[in-house]
Parts: C-alpha cells; structure tokens; sequence
C-alpha cells in the first residue's frame, strides 16, 4: 500500500508539471497579447516584452516561471487589479469560491445521497417517481437558471435574501448560490446512488445475506450501502472540482468575488491577462489531479479488491 | 426407532410474476414432502420452477412475485425447545429472516463467485449469522467460524479468515458458502445447483463435501439440479419438475429404473453416456412452454410424442404407482392404450441397473 501512494503521488505530480508545461506554451502562441497596443508605441512594447524577459528561449522562460511558482509567486497581474501580486488576489477569490462550493458540495452530496438511499428502498413507488424526477430537472437545468428563480422568489418576492454576494453578510448571501450550484451535484448523486443501490440490491450476495437471516439497517449498511458507494465516489470526484473551482455564471451573475469571475475577467478584459490565465490554468489542473489522487487513495480504502492488487497480489 | 418426522411440507404452491411483458404463472400448485435426514432432488429444466419453489420455502421471493395459494409448513425446534410448525406463507420477512434463515434453513447459491460479499473479510461473513441467530460473543464466534471453515476442508482457515472473497479460489468460495450455511447448524439445507458453476473434479469434492456434513450432522438436504448424475448420486428421493408442476415423484430408484412420465424418459434419454452406440445425444425435442400464456391441459403434450387427445384439453393428475411413486401423464390412465419408454432407454437403464448392482 505504501509503495502504491507514492507511485501514485509522484505520477500525479509530473502529470501536474507537464501540463503547466503544456498550459505555459499554449498561452505562449495563445493570439493578443499583454499590452494595449493602441495606447503604446512599438518601440515602448518592444521595451517592455525585453524587461520582463519574453524574448528569452521558451524553457528558459518555463524555468524561470516554475522557480517562482514553486515559492508560491504567480507573478503579477498585467491589467488586472493594477499589478497586484497575484497569489493574494488568488487567496481572497479562492476563499469564497471554496466556502460557497464547499457548502454546496456538502448540501448536494448529503441530500443526494439522502435521497438516493430513500428511493431505493421504495423502488417504484412515490419516492423513487419523485427522485427520478428531480435528478432530470437537476441534471437538465442549468443552475443558473436555478439561481435567477431563486433570486425572483426569495429576494424580490419574498424580499428574505440578499439579491446578491455581500461579504459582511456572509451566511445568508451563500445560501442561494450554494443551492443553486448544488442541485446539479444533488441530482447526479441520488440518481447514481439509487441505481447501484438497487442493483446491489439485487445481487447474489445480498440474497445470500438475506438467507444468512439478515434483514433491516443492518443488511443496508453492511451489505448494501458499502457496496452500492464505491462507485458513487468516483462520479463525486469531478463534481467536486466543478463546484470548488466555482460556477463561471453564477458568480458572474451573483457578484462573487471568486476565481470563476476571475477567470472570466482575466480572459475577457482589455487585453488578455496572461499570468492570471496561467496561473488559473495551473491552480484548476492541481486542484482536479489532486482530487483524482485523492478518489484514487480513497477507492483503495473502500474496496478491497483495488487495495489487494496495488499491494502487489497475494494468491488466485 | 421414532416414526419419520416430516420438516418440510409444500401443499398446493402457486406463484406468479408481474413483469413488462405480462402476468408469468412460475409455479401452479407444487407439491413437496421433505422427512427429516432425507435428501430430495428437484430436476427440471431452466424455467421449470425448480429455484423459485425453494426461494419461496426461504421467503427470498423478488418483490414482483405474488403467491396466489398454497402453504409451505415448517417445522423446527423453536427457541424454548418446542416443536412449532409454521407456514412461511403467512409469515413477514423479519420473522423469517428472525428466526428461519439461516437458523433452521440455509441455502447455498449456484455460482460462488457472485453470492459472497466482496467487500467483507470472509471470516466476519460467517460470523455475521452466528452472532445475529446463536448470540454469541464476536470471539466466540470466530472460533466457531474458524472450526467450520476447517470442517469444510480450508486448510490454514485462521488466515483464510481475513482473506477477501477475491483471493480465494471458486471451490473454495463454494467452501466458504457452504460454512456459512451450517454456520448455525440448521435442520435443512436447500442447495441450488451448489456445482453448475464449478469444473468436474471440483464438483465431486463440493458433491462429497455436502454428503459428508449431511451425515454427520444429520440434517435434511434438497438439492436444486438438471444434473441426473448429481441426482443419482446423492439423491433418496426425486421430484421432477416441468412448467411450473412436478410430473413425478418417487425414490431415485424408481425415477431412474421404473420412470413413468414421458418427459422422465426424456430426460433419462439425454443423459450422455459412454457404453452407448447413438453418435448423437438425444435431446428432448422443442423448448419449454412460454409460462406468460395459460395452457389448457398437458404443459408437455406440445412434446410429448406420446401426447394422447386429452392431453390437450385436461391437464392429467396425479396417478398413484406405488406408495412412494407417482407421475401426472394420462397414460397411467386405466382407459389409456398401453404405451413403453423406448426400446433403447429400456435397455439402457437395464444396463445402468446391471452396473450398479455389479
């Protein structure tokens, strides 16, 4: 097992590396470029790219950026935020999207998993009809969609919630953003939950535990539950990255200050903001190879099968 | 020597099922006797009814199915020691599940490979029944599980016991689930095709392995098969199944020397067999009846080449033979032309009698 996470942790950082590798050149022949050249004259762009060291040989650059990123330093901003250093603007946006992602993946996952483990359990009957329901609504409908119905009814019409993000008031500003942006996760993990959990319902093994004289919470949660969740942690992976990189439209839509909105700003701005765009770029690739890493280690805990071949195999 | 006591009795079961494609009638009024440290084969094709008849014993029936009459009656040694006879029929899974399975009647599935859990040890798989059912401490408990998987042939069983069922192999899975059927020393096992899935010489060591506990513990088996040489081997009585009904019953002497019913013969006849000339195994000719439509009469009279006329309009009773031999063919019917198995499974089974006593 031990041997096993660290092959695993060190593939997943020369994954990491070749792709800010990968995102370094692609930004490079990206086409626009980092100064407004309407307001600038040629000989004054052509200053600037030699100061900040842009006609140096491309690995050189790469080299330089990766000594500076690997302390932490993004660099600064070329419009945005007036040459702000770029991890602090990184911190603040990253914060909020992280606290309105986390409560809406915490809200999508508990409630989906509530509901897929209902609907199981009344196959065919009113639970089941209303879960499937709702998982098409959630999957089909946007969650900016969600987020304007919920912005009409609650804070114009009902006037209880704030029309939109407002730092000072913190708990109630998340709650229609969290929800809106949870519905999708919600609706994936019931539907998933609900289907393994009735197939696992149906194995053999669940019949022989049944004739074993299992019955009740006990046959769910030993035989059923343990079963029917190891493939649901898998689709919960990539949603989380979703939900914690934050929702590009809702964000921009409810005034979040978060790194959705950034990535946003920084691509449409005046002029592209290479650095943020990279830096945005290396951040989600982290943040999905580190969620997979994580599944991955996790899978290994919750079915024996993976956890027995990484150790190298032990008998037929 | 005390009279035969009767532990399992199924009078008159019938079951259907809802599926998509209609109302399926599975079962249509099944009739089987089990005496205590006796051993009943059910033999049949897919389909007959075989499995669904046993799963109804076990209250393990799908959720679509519905019982439209019957009774299967039960009777164990309940917790204050008294004999108590109880229709399963009638009661909810929790007490089935309570005080039934596992208890008094346990089962073992057809393919290992799919009917333990894959992500619990085995070890606390067999614990599992013995701590919920004998109320013993999980230590307790473990040693018990320990000495059966030691009883069932797994050598060094302590560190079998933390193995997933991953790393073992299929006969051994088959070990394993047989240790949790006797796990807490029930009256009855029902084992549904317990070998089908397993290779030949595999087979005769499960087949030798459930003989062995039978005798020493005594208790009584029903064996789930289309396999007539399981059936002959291990076999005191024999219920052949067709269509949802049992064609014939009797001992496996009877069954195999003296079969009455046509569609018997039919399958005595398909059995392969070395000492034989035919270049080609007979087959039974057709396919069983699709049960989603009701048919009047014979369900085998599309294939019986003995069909008679009546056949077609009522479905022909039970003919009494001897006291322990009876078959449902028109046939054994006084007013019926007399009509003889083939020639060649005549001399076949003659030949087959002829080994065995030899």
């Amino acid at each position: 097992m031990k041997r096993y996470v660290i092959k695993r942790v060190l593939s997943a950082l020369l994954t990491l590396l070749l792709i800010t590798f990968l995102l370094f050149l692609l930004v490079r022949i990206m086409p626009g470029n980092p100064f407004p050249s309407e307001r600038m004259t040629a000989e004054a762009i052509e200053k600037k790219r030699a100061e900040m060291g842009l006609n140096d040989p491309i690995l050189v650059q790469f080299f330089h950026y990766m000594s500076k990123v690997l302390k932490g330093d993004f660099g600064k901003g070329t419009s945005l935020y007036y040459g702000a250093p770029i991890h602090t603007v990184l911190k603040k946006c990253l914060s909020n999207s992280f606290k309105i992602g986390g409560i809406a993946i915490l809200l999508g996952t508990f409630v989906g998993l509530l509901l897929g483990i209902v609907a199981a359990l009344n196959r065919d009957r009113f639970w089941d009809v209303f879960c499937s329901v709702f998982s098409i609504l959630g999957v089909c409908v946007p969650a900016y969609v969600f987020l304007i119905f919920l912005q009409y009814t609650f804070s114009y019409k009902l006037t209880l919630l704030p029309y939109f993000f407002d730092s000072t008031d913190f708990l109630r500003s998340t709650i229609i953003p969290s929800v809106s942006m949870s519905l999708f996760t919600m609706s994936t993990v019931a539907r998933f939950t609900r289907n393994e959990m009735v197939e696992v319902s149906d194995s053999d093994y669940v019949l022989l535990a049944e004739a074993k004289g299992m019955y009740g919470a006990k046959l769910i949660t030993r035989h059923v539950l343990r079963n029917a969740l190891i493939p649901v942690v898998t689709v919960l992976a990539p949603l989380v990255v979703d939900l914690l990189t934050g929702a590009l439209v809702v964000e921009k839509i409810y005034g979040i200050q978060g790194i959705g909105k950034l990535m946003v700003d920084a691509i449409s701005g005046e002029g592209i903001d290479y650095n943020y765009v990279l830096a945005l770029g290396i951040l989600y690739s982290a943040m999905y190879i580190g969620i997979m890493l994580v599944v991955d280690l996790l899978y290994g805990l919750l079915d024996p099968r993976i956890r027995i071949s990484a150790k190298g195999g032990d008998n037929g | 020597m005390e009279e035969k006591d009767k532990i399992l009795d199924i009078k008159n079961l019938d079951v259907s099922f809802r599926t998509s494609a209609g109302t399926v009638h599975a079962l249509r009024g099944v009739n089987i006797d089990l005496y205590r440290g006796e051993t009943v084969a059910i033999v049949g094709e897919s389909g007959s009814g075989k499995s669904v008849s046993m799963k109804a014993a076990m209250g393990l029936l799908a959720p679509n199915a519905t019982v439209n009459d019957g009774q299967i009656l039960f009777r164990f040694k309940n917790s204050s020691g008294e004999i108590e006879e109880a229709d399963i029929l009638k009661k909810d899974k929790k007490w089935i599940r309570r005080n039934i399975n596992g208890k008094h009647m346990a089962m073992v599935f057809q393919d290992p490979m799919t009917s333990l859990d894959p992500t619990m040890p085995i070890g606390r798989q067999i614990t599992e029944g013995i701590i919920a059912h004998l109320g013993l401490s999980k230590k307790e408990a473990w040693e018990k599980a320990r000495d059966l998987l030691l009883e069932v042939g797994i050598t060094d069983a302590e560190k079998r016991m933390h193995h997933y069922p991953h790393q073992l192999s299929g006969g051994m899975r088959q070990r394993v689930v047989i240790a949790i059927a006797l796990s807490c020393d029930p009256d009855l096992l029902i084992c549904d095709e317990p070998t089908t899935a397993l290779d030949v010489t595999i087979q005769a060591m499960i087949l030798d392995l459930i003989m062995k506990v039978q005798k020493t513990r005594g208790i009584s088996v029903i064996y789930i098969t289309h396999d007539l040489g399981v059936v002959a081997k291990v076999a005191d009585y024999v219920n052949v199944m067709y269509a949802g009904k049992i064609v014939e019953v009797g001992n496996v002497n009877e069954i195999f020397y003296e079969p009455a019913h046509p569609y018997t013969w039919g399958l005595l006849s398909a059995m392969p067999d070395l000492s034989t000339d035919d270049v080609r195994l007979y087959t039974i000719p057709g396919s069983p009846p699709n049960l989603l439509h009701e048919m009047p009469g014979d369900a085998f009279a599309a294939r019986n080449p003995y069909a008679l006329a009546i056949d077609e309009k009522e479905h022909p009773p039970m003919f009494k033979i001897t006291e322990t031999h009876s078959a449902a063919t028109w046939l054994l019917d006084p007013r019926a032309p007399k009509v003889e198995m083939p020639a060649e499974l005549k001399a076949r089974l003659e030949r087959m009698r002829r080994e065995a006593q030899g």
